[in-house]
């Protein structure tokens, strides 16, 4: 909380998939897979490539391609422009893909938030966007109020 | 950590249930009389509704003779509003359907 606003943040989501990395990669560079599982899209596996994901609220991704190692490491960033800077999101997205005896280790680190941002979009996919900005308001007032 | 968010999600998820929750934030302390006469359900409902926000840690409860006075407790909102965490959970769940698609996906 006390934290210099320039500092960044990161958010790390690990996971252990029963399948071979190539499987994954697929997953994870096919136009019509990323759109089964993440957002759609027009991906290309080429760096320096932009893009855009589209989310099924409404909001729209600016994405460039940094990194394509096939199987390995795919990276690539995730803005998102508001007229409001405290909603802008500059991040980079990065899937580390690692074999293993089970399968794949799969790596999804997501980098650059700052600490002084009201939102990240994340909360949108369950539909809360509005709820949090109700609640914001709520909270608002009654810090005003005095109570806890 | 994790199982504290789904909580607070699941539990916010019900609109009576949230509604009931945002009364309480905006009015502070009220009796589960008080909450009946505007959730527009029967009182043994929102008693349950009630009880479910005190699982989750969102509304505390005193007793007061016969009365019961509940109120929320915004300190347990904290994952809620922290983006963080939001954005774990966004990926949490994109990576369910990421292993939804593999299974369904021909090798």
């Amino acid at each position: 909380m006390s934290k210099p606003a320039a500092e960044t943040l990161s958010v790390v989501v690990e996971r252990e998939m029963p399948f071979p990395p190539e499987k994954l990669w697929r997953a994870l560079t096919q136009p019509h897979l990323i759109e089964e599982w993440l957002m759609k899209n027009d991906f290309k596996p080429d760096v320096g490539h932009r893009f855009n994901l589209q989310g099924d609220w409404g909001g729209v991704l600016n994405c460039e391609v940094l990194v394509v190692e096939p199987n390995k490491t795919l990276s690539y960033t995730w803005d998102f422009a508001n007229d409001d800077a405290a909603y802008n999101l500059k991040s980079i997205v990065t899937f580390t893909l690692t074999p293993t005896s089970a399968g794949t280790h799969l790596r999804m680190e997501q980098s650059g938030f700052r600490p002084d941002q009201k939102q990240a979009f994340g909360g949108a996919k369950f539909g809360w966007q509005k709820f949090f900005t109700n609640l914001e308001q709520v909270l608002a007032r009654t810090d005003q109020g005095g109570s806890q | 950590m994790p199982n504290a968010h789904n909580l607070l999600f699941r539990t916010l998820a019900d609109p009576t249930r949230r509604a009931i929750f945002e009364r309480l934030c905006r009015k502070g302390e009220q009796t589960v009389g008080a909450l009946t006469a505007r959730a527009g359900v029967s009182q043994p409902a929102v008693s349950k509704h009630l009880g479910v926000l005190k699982r989750a840690g969102l509304v505390r409860d005193r007793q007061d003779g016969r009365q019961t006075h509940y109120s929320a407790q915004l300190a347990a909102l904290a994952p809620l509003i922290d983006w963080t965490s939001q954005m774990t959970g966004f990926w949490q769940s994109r990576f369910d359907h990421l292993e939804d698609l593999l299974k369904r996906m021909d090798q």
